[in-house]
């Protein structure tokens, strides 16, 4: 019996009560009062892509005013919202959404699961975030324009900002109340969804870091919002938290975000190791190497998250032990990083490889994002950390982990997984055309920017010094190209969806292996309406 | 259909609620904000939305207590509610971390520093000449005037005793409901009920005497900062929690809930243990340290 058999005998089934199986036909129904983890997942994925042009644009007009030394374009201040705002929307509106909608698409197909466990609220989780965004970009247009005092909305400055201030805070709570719904839903489905004979230790990589960030999230979430309620208070509601005065401490600020703020990079870049572990092994042909290692490194990364924060503010004068102990416990994350990347290189190891466009951009994660790990390691020495602190080195470590790490491996994943949501193979040629430009341009793009910072060139600043200015050109030429290749791979998107002839197997890889390959391309509406026993290793990628 | 719902997957239809809830959210919030900065609409415009929210509120857990009752829902659906329960109080005690950290923070290391230990010498000798750090303090800078605090051993171990006794009865409730005895479940947990607005009353004319006569207001430096928004947001969650109580309070005289399937009391249950386990914290760390 096929998928779509077995689907149609449940209809059946379920006939006398309006459990709404079938595929909605109203727009409205389709996409408003949906409760179906793959048209959410769409949304996602949809909205993402939408933010990822919004803050390309806003990164476009930092990278031409520092084409040159000097003010050309833009007033300092509208400099300083781009540089806050890109960084908003491209955190909490481009990669964290994209990663829930490659959830959504994904974690109920790969351990044999008919949707998510909470379906109703995952379309709310969803359908929060484009009033937030909304709410977000339109402080651009108010009299006192964005806020401009960083993503990390230090005090006292960011306390200066006008009339904005309360919309972002609380466009900042809607985005925290929404990850923490979509976080729940992933850890109930994965928990409570999986088909019989799908052990944890058999899940697929992508499932696993999934799980470990989805409890990041329920965990740091609150924090920052909890750190934003503070600074709200402390602006309209006579509260000293942040005020020396009153006996209270700005730093504190700075712990209290970390605390979130570290866990939250791996947030951004758990679900990208699992993408990764996912097409490395299809593209060798080979099994992951070393899977059991994978996952427990995958949760050591995510228990050192927690204790490592205060790396982010080593010159803010804390004691000498703190920077110590910070030192040390960063540094420890190299371990199970290494193991990671170790495992990878290893399943590649006498592979018969073949290169596809996701494992060309999945190649291009562990190479590029190395270089952003090292980079790190350097940041995390404190004595040096003095010199690079607030300089371009530390704007081109996170880019780096960032943009050829987070990026690179949701541009992989959408390859990987396209032609199974579309039903529709990618033009081949141009996924190539699309990479080696990508991995070009990222690179004029964001090396010279560590130059640039080792020379001493501070960051978030509309202008600079002449010796800083053949650099800056060369990363902007690098930031242009980079930006409108991005627009090649929107036009790939849409011909994969729209207008593509070339059909894709159920299989769609030669070498796939799990669950999601067993169905139909693409996929019924509820993925599975029986549970599918796994009962061997083969649709799993441990052995 | 009950012998169906266990041996296939459950997955609701389409719902109208979410959407309805985002619209509800985005009037409060962005209402808010405005009210904030001035604007005289505004204030009218947040009731608005957080009356969309309440209705909301009332359309989505209506809908599922109906599903409920009709028997829709199996094992595992009740499993996804107590996982997704669960991870909601988890996200909650991280709330309420950040502001039990913070006053830690300070008290352990901020306002020594401002007194000129450790590395705060300079601070002091510069800025803060004189400072002599103690708690309860206001800061260097006698932020929001004199003020007194609330001595421990009066209302609050007062409200501490009602809330243990709150969860002592909301447990015989339970036990009630499990042995089907409906009369005692619907008395012990209207004990609960009760006590818990006793709980919220007190608390009421504590905020109320500490504006009036103590002097201690939100803006009292970082000791009132503290206590107002440890002791506000866990008066804001027992209300919370006194609502839900008077819900399934009246859900019980209605004849719901059965001995073997009750997730939403459960849940309940779990959401009052959890506020009073907070209050706990507050006893020591607020008002008794």
């Amino acid at each position: 019996m096929t998928t779509e058999a077995i689907h149609e005998d449940l209809n059946e089934a379920h006939d006398d009560h309006d459990h709404g199986d079938h595929k909605p036909t109203g727009f409205l129904d389709r996409w408003l009062f949906t409760t179906n983890h793959k048209d959410i997942g769409t949304l996602y994925l949809v909205f993402s892509l939408t933010m990822f042009m919004i803050g390309g644009a806003m990164a476009m007009i930092i990278r031409a005013e520092l084409f040159m030394p000097g003010l050309q374009l833009v007033e300092p201040d509208f400099f300083n919202q781009m540089t806050t705002m890109h960084a908003l929307i491209m955190v909490f509106g481009a990669v964290m959404p994209a990663w829930v909608g490659f959830a959504n698409w994904l974690v109920p197909m790969m351990i044999g699961a008919p949707d998510m466990a909470l379906p109703r609220m995952n379309n709310w989780s969803f359908w929060i975030l484009p009033f937030a965004f909304t709410m977000l970009l339109s402080t651009l247009f108010m009299d006192s324009g964005g806020p401009a005092a960083g993503w990390t909305l230090y005090p006292p400055l960011v306390l200066q900002t006008g009339s904005s201030f309360a919309f972002v805070v609380f466009a900042v709570h809607m985005m925290g109340v929404s990850s923490i719904m979509g976080s729940i839903n992933i850890i109930a489905t994965i928990f409570n969804m999986r088909a019989p004979g799908m052990r944890l230790l058999r899940m697929p990589m992508f499932v696993w870091t999934w799980l470990i960030t989805a409890f990041l999230l329920i965990a740091v979430m609150p924090v920052l919002a909890g750190a934003v309620t503070m600074l709200l208070t402390d602006h309209f509601f006579s509260t000293n938290f942040f005020n020396a005065a009153g006996g209270g401490d700005p730093v504190m600020f700075q712990h209290i975000f970390w605390f979130f703020g570290h866990p939250e990079v791996y947030i951004m870049i758990l679900p990208a190791f699992g993408v990764v572990s996912e097409i490395l092994p299809t593209f060798s042909r080979k099994p992951l190497f070393g899977y059991g290692s994978m996952v427990y490194a995958t949760a050591t990364i995510a228990f050192l998250s927690f204790i490592v924060w205060a790396h982010h503010m080593f010159t803010v004068g804390m004691p000498l032990q703190a920077e110590l102990f910070f030192m040390y416990a960063t540094m420890l994350i190299s371990v199970p990083t290494g193991v990671k990347v170790f495992n990878w290189v290893a399943t590649m190891w006498q592979g018969s490889m073949t290169f596809e466009t996701p494992m060309l951009f999945a190649i291009g994660f562990v190479v590029l994002f190395t270089i952003g790990g090292l980079s790190g390691l350097m940041l995390a020495i404190t004595a040096a950390d003095f010199q690079y602190h607030d300089t371009y080195f530390v704007v081109a470590h996170f880019h780096y982990v960032l943009v050829p790490g987070a990026v690179f491996a949701l541009m992989a994943a959408t390859y990987y997984w396209l032609p199974k949501f579309t039903g529709n193979m990618y033009s081949e040629k141009w996924g190539k055309i699309h990479f080696w430009s990508s991995a070009i341009f990222v690179n004029v793009l964001f090396f010279p920017q560590h130059y640039l910072g080792l020379a001493g060139m501070p960051r978030r600043i509309p202008d600079y010094s002449p010796q800083f200015a053949d650099f800056n050109m060369i990363s902007s030429i690098g930031g242009f190209a980079f930006g409108a290749t991005q627009l090649i791979f929107v036009g790939i998107v849409w011909h994969c969806a729209f207008r593509s002839k070339v059909r894709a197997t159920p299989e769609v890889w030669e070498g796939s292996r799990g669950l999601e390959w067993t169905l139909d391309s693409p996929p019924a509406y509820h993925s599975f309406n029986t549970p599918p026993e796994v009962t061997c290793n083969a649709l799993s990628r441990a052995d | 259909m009950a012998q169906h719902a266990e041996d296939s997957y459950y997955v609701p239809h389409g719902s109208k609620w979410p959407i309805v809830g985002s619209l509800g959210m985005i009037t409060m919030l962005a209402s808010a904000a405005s009210w904030m900065n001035g604007s005289p609409v505004a204030q009218w415009t947040f009731w608005l939305g957080m009356a969309i929210l309440i209705f909301m509120m009332f359309g989505w857990f209506g809908t599922v207590i109906r599903e409920s009752e009709a028997g829709m829902y199996n094992a595992q659906v009740d499993n996804s509610f107590r996982l997704g329960m669960t991870w909601f109080i988890f996200s909650e005690v991280m709330f309420f971390a950040v502001f039990f950290g913070t006053l830690f923070y300070v008290r352990a290391l901020v306002v020594p520093w401002l007194g000129g230990e450790g590395s705060g010498a300079a601070t002091n000798e510069t800025l803060w000449q004189g400072y002599v750090p103690t708690w309860p303090t206001n800061g260097p800078g006698n932020i929001g005037g004199e003020f007194k605090t609330i001595p421990a051993f009066g209302i609050p171990f007062l409200n501490t005793l009602i809330l243990l006794s709150s969860g002592l009865t909301i447990t015989l409730a339970h036990h009630a409901l499990k042995k089907e005895n409906r009369n005692l479940l619907v008395l012990w947990l209207a004990a609960t009920v009760l006590l818990g607005f006793i709980f919220l009353g007190f608390q009421v004319f504590e905020y109320y005497e500490a504006y009036t006569e103590l002097g201690l207001t939100l803006g009292s430096g970082i000791y009132g900062a503290t206590f107002f928004m440890l002791t506000g947001f866990h008066g804001m969650h027992v209300t919370l929690g006194a609502i839900m109580l008077t819900v399934i309070l009246f859900r019980c005289i209605k004849g719901h809930f059965k001995p073997n399937h009750h997730f939403a009391f459960e849940a309940v249950a779990w959401y009052w243990h959890f506020v009073d386990v907070v209050w706990l914290g507050l006893f020591i760390f607020v008002y008794a340290l």
